[in-house]
């Protein structure tokens, strides 16, 4: 019997729409935290915007200074780039008198990566160039890979990866955890150069629990805080400030290892207001129900060739 | 049956030396960026990362490249055989934005000369849209010119050739269904993951389709556009009343398109930015109305027998599909932090040097080769 091309039409057409019906069930997807993943906690309230971080980064990463002024003395980055893989930026407002205040008051924030759970540069990268390693969770760069495309900067909601606009042969650049101390066991430069433990660095599960203590802390109370890394054995006794209730990195974005926290909304220190859903997870939907195995463009290529053949049959 | 046949003429008019012309100048800023870097000839930043090169050359120019697709559409899914003498012309059109594209992409990569590493299966990052995209955007180019190959052998004189080449032909003319209506609907998705930085005004999860179903009526805008044009400088036969039907399709896809836009807009809340008077609101009206007018002129019989008309028609479809892809891909698009993009001159004329060179093929192939029927 002769399929009715009408008939075929539908079918396929149907066909197409059960598939197209799934990213709702699919949605489901979830990544979670790595058991062994290492993250920073930056806690602004103790950061007393020294930049030791910005000078430690240097160090670790062999990056050069970003010289300003007349007399080039001073290293002074305005914003990351290339070259500045951290930075330090300060919020003001009114008089600016009282520290981790909004109104009247200042805070400083710490800017770099934020290693996220489901991050986004990995999922965009065509050639495979950012990998989120299976232990750690520290998502790095690899430059034999990069086809220097740029949809890595495209697609981070924190805008990080930087590209080296001014080399004929370019990279992009980012903080990668100083993943070349961690593996030998050492700390990331920033943290070990942090003097007050605003940087501090650990697993991300724990570091999770250390800010959700301090959240709990009577502000203006006597506390231990960590200095470098949770496991380091140093502390610092001093009084807790007053927290806002955020705590950033626990969702956004479906959560990062990076987590931070602060008197002053984030917002105002220029941290994005993100959804707790990845937009990787939407975009991945969509692409892996239609590309799965191959097979609703296997289908249609058959169905295609079908119509295709037929029409050659009436001679054109 | 009229066959198609070489238009003959002079090759070096003023047009096509005015073409080579900006083409030279665009080679010398490819020169520069290619010793300097791409800082040295754009203005693109790790804020605005894509520029003209990517949402005008790739995005734009593909799209633009969607007739030969949107017409084999409607021939072969929907049986309409009487569209066929529009395809060949079509076709070469969409020969060239592909094959142009893939020249833009490699004057825009950072690292060209490891971009074969997306064809390296050790490397291919299957989550990745931008992969999908380049794979399916480098087999289509493959494919256009096998379509475009027969042209050529009949040039040649080569009829066995030819002959064996069409009866394997239909696996071509279904792929080259297949992976448009694959790819340009990804290059909705590729902008799915900019999330925040993309105004809501654009940023939906039915960016695909709404890729997909304006590339297809972008598609036969530039079909109608391109035969007004060439009928009326190299006197061919009158087209007029297969243009009016396609026109009239056109015109029912573009009703489809608007009822999705705005019903979208309007369901996630956020049809109270497009009348706020600011830039992005004025451009998504505009973008909106460019449709509106020409749906509104179409749909009227009279109309589409009049051949002016549909060729403004089809020259205001072909803006607002472009206006839409550079609102997704730069308007809309705001990293924050302050960053700004406005391209500069160089990014313009290596831009106005690709677009010169798609020119000057169009013409030397019309006049060469057998692409047009004539009366």
């Amino acid at each position: 019997m002769e399929i009715k091309r009408r008939d075929f039409l539908k079918g396929v057409a149907g066909g197409a729409a059960l598939a197209l019906a799934r990213p709702t069930l699919a949605l489901a997807r979830e990544k979670i935290r790595l058991p062994d993943a290492v993250g920073i906690l930056y806690d602004a309230t103790l950061c007393i915007g020294c930049k030791t971080c910005m000078v430690g980064c240097r160090k670790a990463n062999d990056l050069s200074p970003e010289m300003i002024g007349a007399q080039n003395l001073w290293d002074n980055p305005v914003d990351l780039s290339a070259n500045t893989l951290n930075i330090i930026k300060k919020y003001e407002n009114g008089t600016g008198r009282d520290k981790d205040r909004e109104t009247d008051g200042y805070s400083f924030i710490k800017r770099h990566c934020m290693h996220c759970v489901d991050p986004a540069c990995v999922s965009a990268c065509p050639a495979t160039a950012m990998t989120k390693d299976k232990k750690t969770g520290i998502v790095s760069y690899n430059k034999d890979a990069c086809i220097g495309c740029r949809y890595c900067q495209v697609a981070c909601p924190f805008n990080i990866p930087k590209f080296e606009w001014d080399d004929p042969f370019p990279k992009i650049v980012k903080c990668q955890l100083c993943n070349h101390l961690v593996e030998k066991g050492e700390l990331p430069g920033c943290c070990s150069a942090c003097p007050t433990g605003a940087s501090l660095f650990g697993s991300s599960r724990e570091l999770l629990e250390e800010a959700k203590r301090r959240q709990n802390m009577v502000p203006g109370k006597y506390y231990d805080f960590p200095l470098s890394s949770l496991e380091s054995g140093r502390t610092q006794y001093k009084p807790a400030a007053h927290y806002i209730p955020a705590l950033y990195g626990e969702n956004e974005v479906g959560g990062t290892q990076v987590l931070m926290l602060s008197g002053v909304p984030f917002g105002k220190l220029g941290l994005p207001d993100l959804p707790s859903e990845s937009y990787v997870a939407l975009s991945e939907n969509i692409q892996h129900t239609l590309y799965q195995g191959m097979i609703l463009p296997i289908v249609a290529l058959g169905g295609l060739i079908f119509l295709v053949r037929k029409r050659g049959d009436k001679g054109d | 049956m009229k066959e198609e046949q070489p238009l003959g003429g002079k090759i070096l008019t003023p047009t096509f030396l005015f073409c080579l012309l900006l083409f030279l100048i665009s080679l010398l800023f490819i020169g520069k960026r290619f010793i300097y870097g791409l800082g040295a000839v754009t203005h693109m930043s790790d804020g605005y990362p894509w520029g003209i090169w990517i949402a005008f050359d790739v995005v734009i120019g593909t799209a633009f490249g969607c007739g030969g697709y949107a017409l084999a559409l409607l021939i072969y899914v929907f049986n309409k055989g009487e569209y066929h003498p529009l395809l060949r012309p079509a076709l070469m059109t969409s020969l060239f934005g592909y094959s142009l594209a893939g020249v833009a992409v490699v004057i825009d990569v950072g690292r060209y000369w490891q971009l074969y590493n997306i064809f390296l299966p050790w490397y291919m990052n299957p989550n990745s849209v931008l992969l999908e995209v380049a794979l399916c955007v480098g087999a289509y180019v493959v494919v256009l010119w096998v379509e475009f190959t027969p042209t050529f052998l009949t040039k040649l004189g080569a009829d066995t050739a030819k002959s064996r080449l069409k009866k394997i032909m239909f696996i071509f003319i279904a792929l080259g269904i297949l992976l448009p209506t694959l790819h340009q609907s990804s290059l909705g998705t590729v902008m799915l993951v900019a999330g925040s930085k993309l105004s809501p005004l654009w940023w939906t999860g039915l960016l695909p389709l709404l890729f997909l179903i304006s590339c297809i009526f972008l598609g036969w805008g530039i079909v109608v556009f391109e035969s007004c044009v060439s009928a009326q400088r190299y006197t061919l036969p009158d087209e007029t009343h297969l243009l009016g039907k396609l026109s009239a399709v056109m015109a029912w896809l573009i009703a489809v398109y608007l009822v999705v836009r705005f019903a979208d807009v309007a369901v996630r809340g956020h049809l109270n930015l497009a009348f706020k008077g600011d830039l992005l609101g004025n451009m998504f009206l505009l973008e909106n109305l460019l449709l509106l007018v020409p749906m509104g002129v179409l749909f009227v019989p009279a109309n589409r027998r009049k051949a002016p008309l549909l060729f403004l028609s089809a020259v205001s479809v072909v803006l607002a599909a472009t206006v839409y892809r550079l609102n997704c891909y730069i308007i809309g698009f705001n990293p924050g932090d302050g960053w700004r993009y406005f391209p500069a001159f160089g990014e313009i004329f290596i831009s106005m040097g690709i677009v010169a060179i798609e020119i000057m093929a169009f013409l030397w192939f019309i006049k060469r080769l057998p692409v047009y029927r004539r009366g």
